[in-house]
């Protein structure tokens, strides 16, 4: 029985922050809001040189075979830094597709090379009408003798101009959960158009993505032909726990930073922090972030050591998480008083974030509900 | 991270389970209808207590020289979490046993180890505690009755307030002012005092619940052997306040909320609202959701916690908000069961058509004063601020 982070965990902690620090300050970020994919190659190179890329992969196949825990303690490091790019959905989501998903030939044609940060994925699951259950997935996979044709449109696609290979959810038949197939599609394949949605997060990019007759070879089905629900449910508990970890992390910097502010910003002739109006906010902040950070934990393990309790431990932290990082955040600029709101003060960036990470992958809401319906309430 | 038990652990929770499953006391109405400090109820508690703990379920990690068996606080928490399981009574003796007992352990003499300890873990002694007065609340330091060293003897003389069990406790761990001339936290000490000395009176304060759950107590020329101080004279502070940081962490303990969160989901399930079970209304699917992942996550929390206290880890900023997190959980909870009760939450214990013998509307009542009792969430939160994030003292 121990529900504690060990050295080496510890150690990975302290490493990717002093990492983030150097190679990711705000003024990075800043800047490359302003690029064209919002996307920086030569980190998520740098990253892969730390072995983060690789983290969940096995050894065999050019990874460090660590477990999911150890990538959220990374993501909350990350979502501390407010890092932009796709490494949550190359490097968890697509990744862990293959690598629970794929054919030993498929993992051993894109895991090397995800691991080494020589490609990106990303996921392509949502469409129109934003439904994150299977009745969601109409894109159309139609067999053919060498393989399928994707027809239909995606939406909300993380980073698909900077991906090298998207993973598409598609329909090859049926209705509801049956009938669903999922495809790694190179992303300048013939038909295959991105369109950028402007966001309101400088650290996240989204686009539509069209499939007009792309084909594909029968060697980019993952898994079997309308075996994919199952594949995608698993994916979802990961991403659950993925922007958990990554919204914990930006809730405690938002937290630490509206502290330091209070501290050195007097009014009344003392700072602002020994007024108990502020003290009080900071401490029902701690008081929320505290045991959320036991629950991330906890679904990030439990996504690996106890299936049975994966997709209700991924929604109770997904839940929790989404409502703690909006209110940490909204607190956190209030706290700024006027400066927070200033586009030069770096707090939006986080208070953004929070928002982003709220409605991805299922809202508070959304999550409560499958946990009533998972407990059978 | 491993939440795995090793074998041996798993055989010891299958004893565990299937001696409370021979050894729970039965549901007995009458008594369920008696307030908690009927002389009947306090008295089958105590039994109850005596039995876990002659089963070797009761402070399993204290030393073995003092009655407990030096068992892991693994041990403890199989123990804790099979009886919730079991829809167990709480202990009487838990004011004793987690406040008391871990601030002797570290501060007592040897003899006041010998002395107190084992009778806090049968129950044949039950401590309450002296800390609050009128004129002493959230500001505990500016307490002032006195306690005046006359030989081997302490006279003490003045009240406390708000002192829970005071009507049946036979023991107060108490703080006096030893020396009023001393700045307020450097002149306290920490004293035992045997309820039956002479000069003691017990007046009971009936709570908003309608029962006496806690006490005035006047204290007139009452005469405590020196040999019963805690601690260094004048240095009571520094005793009490690991006294309150157990208290904390009594009060925030998970066992009892994750207990009342079984207990609310099967009332959403048995109450009708508009001709469906309760728990099919998806507003309340949200509010029972809600409440349910801000239990596991305090109950996570706690083995956090647990891990960090095997290690040898200083609790820090985590285990601040225990307490404020803890009673005001507990509390929402009872509120939304009264909320699914509707016109039937407001009825009294022993009425007709009553549910759950009124517990939820008593329980709805006495967790807000958990909230006040203990250092107030408004304590909690300048303790978490000031202490834990280093905001400065307000003026």
């Amino acid at each position: 029985m121990d529900f504690g982070l060990s050295e080496e965990q510890e150690l990975l902690q302290r490493s990717a922050r002093e990492f983030l620090t150097r190679e990711c300050p705000t003024t990075f970020v800043r800047e490359l809001s302003k690029e064209k994919d919002g996307f920086s190659r030569e980190l998520h190179r740098k990253m892969a040189e730390q072995g983060w890329t690789g983290l969940l992969i096995p050894q065999g196949y050019g990874g460090l075979g660590l477990s999911m825990l150890d990538m959220a303690l990374l993501l909350e490091e990350m979502g501390r830094a407010v890092v932009p790019g796709p490494f949550m959905f190359s490097s968890v989501l697509v990744t862990l597709a293959l690598i629970q998903g794929g054919s030993a030939a498929q993992k051993k044609a894109w895991l090397p090379r995800l691991a080494a940060g020589e490609i990106v994925g990303t996921l392509a699951l949502l469409e129109a009408a934003d439904r994150l259950d299977a009745a969601g997935v109409t894109l159309k996979a139609k067999k053919n003798r060498t393989g399928y044709t994707l027809t239909g449109v995606k939406m909300f696609v993380p980073f698909a101009a900077a991906a090298d290979v998207l993973l598409i959810a598609a329909r090859t038949g049926g209705r509801g959960e049956d009938g669903i197939s999922v495809f790694l599609v190179e992303r300048d394949a013939p038909g295959l158009t991105c369109i950028p949605l402007e966001i309101f997060d400088l650290t996240r990019r989204v686009y539509e993505v069209s499939c007009n007759n792309v084909t594909v070879p029968s060697t980019a089905l993952i898994g079997g032909e309308g075996q994919g629900w199952k594949l995608l449910s698993r994916l979802i508990d990961a991403a659950c726990v993925a922007l958990a970890a990554d919204s914990l992390g930006g809730a405690q910097k938002a937290l630490e930073m509206a502290v330091e502010y209070t501290k050195v910003r007097t009014q009344f002739n003392r700072p602002v922090a020994s007024f108990q109006a502020l003290k009080h906010m900071a401490a029902e902040m701690v008081s929320e972030i505290e045991p959320a950070r036991s629950l991330v934990w906890y679904a990030a393990y439990a996504f690996d050591a106890r299936p049975r309790e994966a997709s209700r431990a991924a929604s109770m932290a997904k839940a929790r998480l989404s409502d703690v990082y909006a209110r940490t955040t909204n607190r956190a600029v209030q706290m700024h008083g006027g400066i927070g709101f200033t586009w030069e003060h770096d707090i939006h960036l986080w208070f953004k974030r929070a928002k982003w990470n709220e409605f991805a992958f299922g809202d508070a809401t959304y999550h409560r509900e499958r946990l009533a319906q998972l407990d059978g309430f | 991270m491993n939440l795995t038990y090793s074998k041996e652990d798993e055989e010891f929770r299958k004893e565990v389970r299937s001696w409370l499953k021979k050894n729970l006391p039965k549901k007995d109405k009458t008594l369920s209808d008696l307030p908690p400090h009927d002389p009947e109820r306090v008295k089958r508690a105590k039994e109850w207590q005596r039995k876990l703990y002659e089963a070797g379920y009761v402070a399993m990690g204290w030393p073995k020289e003092y009655g407990g068996q030096g068992a892991s606080v693994v041990r403890q928490t199989i123990v804790n979490e099979e009886m919730v399981l079991a829809r167990a009574p709480g202990l009487i003796g838990a004011m004793g046993i987690q406040m008391l007992g871990p601030t002797l352990i570290q501060f007592g003499t040897e003899e006041q180890k010998r002395r107190y300890l084992p009778k806090i873990l049968t129950a044949e002694e039950i401590w309450c505690q002296g800390y609050s007065e009128p004129g002493a609340g959230s500001d505990l330091a500016s307490l002032r009755t006195r306690a005046e060293l006359v030989g081997d003897e302490f006279i003490v003389n003045g009240q406390k307030v708000w002192t829970s069990n005071a009507q049946f406790a036979d023991w107060m761990f108490c703080l006096v002012r030893t020396d009023p001339d001393a700045p307020k936290h450097r002149g306290i000490s920490y004293l035992l005092i045997d309820m039956k000395t002479p000069g003691i009176t017990v007046r009971p304060l009936i709570q908003m619940t309608g029962d006496a759950g806690f006490n005035e107590v006047f204290f007139e020329d009452v005469r405590v052997p020196r040999a019963n101080l805690v601690g260094e004279l004048n240095q009571g502070w520094l005793v009490a306040n690991n006294t309150l940081f157990h208290e904390r962490n009594l009060l925030g303990s998970t066992t009892r909320t994750q207990l009342m969160m079984q207990n609310l989901l099967r009332l959403a399930r048995s109450r009708q609202r508009y001709g469906k079970p309760a728990s099919e209304d998806p507003v309340i699917r949200q509010k029972l959701a809600d409440l349910l992942i801000r239990v596991e996550a305090m109950k996570y929390h706690s083995y956090r916690q647990l891990t960090d206290a095997i290690a040898g880890r200083p609790p820090g900023i985590a285990a601040m908000v225990n307490k404020l997190v803890g009673t005001e959980l507990n509390h929402d909870i009872c509120s939304l069961a009264l909320e699914l009760l509707g016109s039937y939450a407001p009825l009294n214990r022993g009425t007709p058509h009553v549910v759950d013998h009124g517990n939820w509307a008593y329980e709805f009542m006495f967790t807000l004063g958990l909230i006040i009792g203990g250092g107030t969430s408004q304590i909690q939160k300048n303790i978490i601020s000031e202490r834990g994030l280093g905001m400065p003292k307000s003026a």
